[in-house]
């Protein structure tokens, strides 16, 4: 690669490749970077940390030339320079894989991949199938070059990002958030290949809200809140403190103390009980141990997206008073399960009963009127309107209903009310209640949906992949709140994470190409029969492809 | 009995097939080009609903053009810039501005309607002035197929034009950095942006592209099909283009397909006179727009727009 000879001859000196100098840049009602100075070096992968919001993608932003800072200046190789768009950040060789996603769904993996290389008339596809295979062969992963990206699993179509941001040969890799959709396994995988890229020169950034990432790979760590950098840590203090150290070092510095001391306190937050003490409805189904069932799915069978699997016959039961956890790696059939149930995709085959009446017929509102919620994992497609303000989001299921409106009209005052008490309540970092939701950072974002789906008389929640994106501390808030769903009511929690799953789950279902392979019950070795599980699948998988 | 079987029969008579595949064809050009236009613009994300006036000012300054010049091909010219001066609106106001497409869309026909009609009262008073018979060129070895062949291959220039263009534009849209730019910028801006590619000028050609194809479509009306430009001689056909380029679904192919469908039920008059059954001009006026009607119920599902439709790119607005 001929990057990596250019990088080579950067990391000789000792001047950093790029240096962010007090960048400051303003939104409406928030100062997101506030004199901020970062320095990168080529040979070196710098982690950025930071609570949701604290300006993190917008540096990036700046960077890669999606934003202008209101002052401050860009320095690349020691030279100062205006990127005043994308492409000037890439001719400076600077690649970013963003924080939500930029690749065209209706464009195939490698159409993707070409957008905007070449200035020449035709499209070379061949060179760029056979750039792909490289490039899949470096990273380890498989992907079908034409092959929509809207079929892919977002897992799969984070790894097409970092293709593409490595696509024209950056010496400056830019990842926001690159592993929030990954499996524990990819991750690893993407490691590897970053440790590589290092080698090579490249000068990485990467942020991330998983404190064992930042240990197992930064060089060089720089906290920011609430638009300015409060800490950095620097190479040879990387070098010189053992990952516990490190991490308790980083905790230190996001939050003043351990973790536990600062979330402990402010972080408790109570479902709402409209109905204080009812555990279970009166007229309740009870399954073989004599455990209420709140929901049941009986060999139900659904429809997948494009080349992934939907549901082939899942039969599963919800108990009231425990966390389901369905375990898997993405694009096995989640996102068809968490639809079948919350009404959004119909079921081909099977029954699906709630508070064992049969729901299959009823519609999404019919559904979540019964106390059925579903948080998506697609929250910018199908969880907000990106342009309308937070306090309609966070009514948005309930457009058209008392208290909100009344004999058609809309009443303000209760849109208004109830917005105040959930931004509150659930510490939604917004300059308003009028803010449009779609510039709230990601993180707030997934706020604002859990916000939404758990008050009320929620019974039975789904969450698919409910902490993707949030900084530690709001993690720690919404695990609390799925355990805390355990009294009296159920959950069922779709992830990725396993180590979510452990901590949060009763049981853990093992979801394989939309079939349900194993139940394991969560306690010492759980992990490791569900990993095996999975790698059962894994291999059967390859074998069959 | 023997009177209408033989108007049966003349309907698959020489003449009438002749006149049916002719007439549909000549009728089809202006459609044709002029929802290929808007299939670009569609493409890249603007809704263009600015054909009807951009049709009607290619018309008018297509007919200056070959009238005081004396060339049907400068006409030709001048009647891209003329749809390009209207479609220079729809850059400006819409691509780079911001405002809403379709209103812009809808004043830039109105004022294409107005402006070209109170020009040409003021240049000709009540006379039209016409140009004389277009020259046509044949293709040689097709204009010997049998029947159909001396008429249907015997067309002027522009008509070939038109074919070459649809294959071309079939050819871009699938094998070329500007056919991908084009959807990227139609399904996701940002994607677009975010690789080096300006959407705005992306967008601003997409444009500007489709009011000189516009233009075009309309001096074909004035030039080649009446020889004369009267106001309002477009009659709708604008809006039948974007229909057109709806139902298919931004594929140039089914664009000359639908457009030669169209066609022929806009000449089918002539057909039908020449095969001696006599209907209604006032039902047959209709036809076209029964067309488009029962094509929009039976096929109106298959229409695709791409998600960036008529969203204006602001870069970094979230
Ligand atoms: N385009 C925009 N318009 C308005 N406000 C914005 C815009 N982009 C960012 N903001 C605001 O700036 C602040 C910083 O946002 P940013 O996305 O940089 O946070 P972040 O650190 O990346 O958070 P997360 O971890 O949740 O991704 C937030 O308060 C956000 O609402
Ligand atoms: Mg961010």
């Amino acid at each position: 690669m001929n990057e990596a000879g250019q990088a080579r001859s950067a990391a000789a000196s000792t001047t950093p490749a790029v240096e962010l100098v007090s960048i400051s840049k303003a939104f409406p009602g928030v100062q997101a970077n506030d004199n901020v100075s970062v320095s990168l070096y080529s040979g070196e992968i710098h982690c950025l940390l930071g609570e949701n919001g604290a300006g993190k993608s917008t540096l990036m932003g700046i960077l890669a030339g999606m934003q202008q800072p209101d002052s401050g200046h860009i320095r690349v190789a020691g030279q100062e320079v205006v990127i005043t768009s994308p492409r000037t950040a890439l001719d400076y060789g600077i690649g970013t894989v963003y924080q939500h996603s930029t690749l065209v769904g209706a464009l195939t993996v490698v159409e993707n991949l070409i957008l905007g290389e070449s200035r020449a008339l035709r499209l070379n596809v061949s060179r760029a199938t056979e750039r792909l295979s490289e490039f899949s062969a470096m990273l380890g992963v498989e992907i079908d070059p034409n092959a929509l990206t809207s079929d892919l699993a977002l897992g799969r179509q984070q790894q097409v990002e970092i293709i593409k941001a490595l696509w024209r040969g950056s010496r400056v890799l830019i990842l926001d958030e690159p592993t929030s959709m990954l499996t524990p396994q990819a991750v690893t995988e993407l490691q590897v290949v970053l440790n590589r890229l290092r080698e090579a020169g490249l000068a990485v950034v990467f942020i991330t809200h998983k404190l064992h990432e930042a240990v197992a790979l930064s060089d060089r760590i720089s906290v920011l809140r609430q638009g300015r950098v409060i800490g950095t840590i620097d190479r040879e203090q990387v070098r010189e403190s053992s990952p516990d150290e490190l991490e308790s070092a980083i905790v230190h510095l996001m939050f003043g103390d351990t973790l536990e001391d600062a979330s402990a306190p402010e972080l408790h937050i109570a479902i709402e009980e409209r109905e204080p003490g009812s555990a279970a409805p009166a007229d309740t189904v009870v399954d073989s141990d004599g455990a209420a069932v709140a929901l049941e799915l009986n060999d139900a069978r659904v429809r997948g997206d494009g080349s992934q699997p939907g549901l082939d016959g899942v039969s599963l039961q919800l108990r009231f008073g425990e966390v389901l956890g369905i375990a898997g790696v993405d694009g096995n059939g989640q996102r068809a399960l968490a639809e079948a149930i919350s009404g959004q995709r119909r079921l081909t085959h099977g029954q699906i009963s709630f508070l064992g009446a049969p729901v299959a017929s009823l519609s999404v509102w019919q559904r979540e009127k019964l106390g059925l919620r579903y948080v998506t994992d697609d929250r910018l497609g199908e969880g907000i309107v990106r342009s309308l303000p937070v306090s309609v989001n966070l009514v948005l299921k309930r457009i058209g209903h008392a208290p909100y409106w009344r004999r058609g009209q809309v009443k303000r005052d209760a849109i208004d009310r109830n917005a105040r008490e959930l931004v509150e309540q659930f510490d939604i970092r917004t300059p308003s209640i009028d803010t449009r939701a779609g510039t709230l950072s990601g993180g707030n974002i997934q706020k604002l949906l859990l916000a939404r789906e758990l008050t009320g008389e929620a019974k039975v929640v789904v969450f698919h992949k409910p902490t993707y994106g949030l900084d530690l501390k709001t993690t720690r808030t919404v695990r609390n709140m799925i355990k805390g769903l355990r009294d009296g009511k159920a959950a069922l929690l779709i992830s990725t994470d396993l180590d979510e799953l452990l901590e949060c789950a009763d049981r853990i279902a093992v979801l394989s190409r939309g079939k349900v392979v194993g139940i394991v019950e969560n306690g010492p070795g759980a992990a490791e029969q569900i990993g095996r599980l999975m790698i059962g699948d894994v291999s059967l998988g390859l074998a069959a492809a | 009995m023997i009177l209408v079987f033989a108007s049966a029969a003349n309907i698959f008579s020489k003449p009438v097939l002749t006149s049916l595949l002719v007439g549909g064809l000549l009728a089809g050009l202006p459609l044709m080009f002029t929802a290929l236009g808007e299939t670009i613009s569609e493409r890249a994300g603007v809704l263009n609903l600015g054909l009807e006036g951009m049709m009607l000012a290619g018309a008018y300054t297509g007919f200056l053009g070959a009238y005081y010049l004396h060339s049907a091909t400068v006409g030709f010219v001048f009647g891209a810039l003329g749809g390009m001066i209207g479609a220079l609106f729809m850059v400006v106001l819409c691509v780079w501005l911001g405002l809403d497409q379709i209103v812009v869309g809808i004043a830039i026909t109105l004022a294409g309607e107005g402006l070209t009609s109170v020009l040409q009262g003021a240049q000709f008073g009540t006379t039209y002035p016409r140009l004389g018979a277009p020259t046509l060129a044949s293709i040689p070895l097709l204009d010997r197929i049998p029947v159909v062949g001396p008429s249907l291959f015997n067309q002027p220039p522009i008509a070939y034009v038109c074919f070459v263009l649809a294959g071309l534009m079939f050819w871009a849209f699938r094998s070329t950095n500007i056919g991908l730019n084009l959807k990227a910028a139609g399904e996701k801006p940002e994607a677009l942006d975010a690789a080096g590619v300006s959407v705005i000028a992306t967008r601003s050609w997409a444009a500007l592209a489709t009011g000189a194809l516009a233009g075009v479509g309309g001096a074909y009306l004035s030039i080649v099909a009446a020889g004369v430009f009267t106001p309002m001689m477009t009659q709708g056909q604008g809006y039948m283009a974007i229909v057109i380029a709806m139902l298919a679904r931004g594929k140039p192919i089914w664009v000359v397909g639908a457009s030669f469908l169209f066609g022929i039920s806009l000449s089918i008059a002539t057909a039908l006179q020449l095969a001696g059954i006599n209907i209604s001009t006032d039902l047959i006026n209709m036809l076209p727009f029964l067309t488009i009607m029962v094509a929009l119920i039976i096929f109106g599902r298959r229409a695709y727009l791409p998600p960036g439709l008529a969203v204006p790119y602001v870069r970094g607005m979230r």
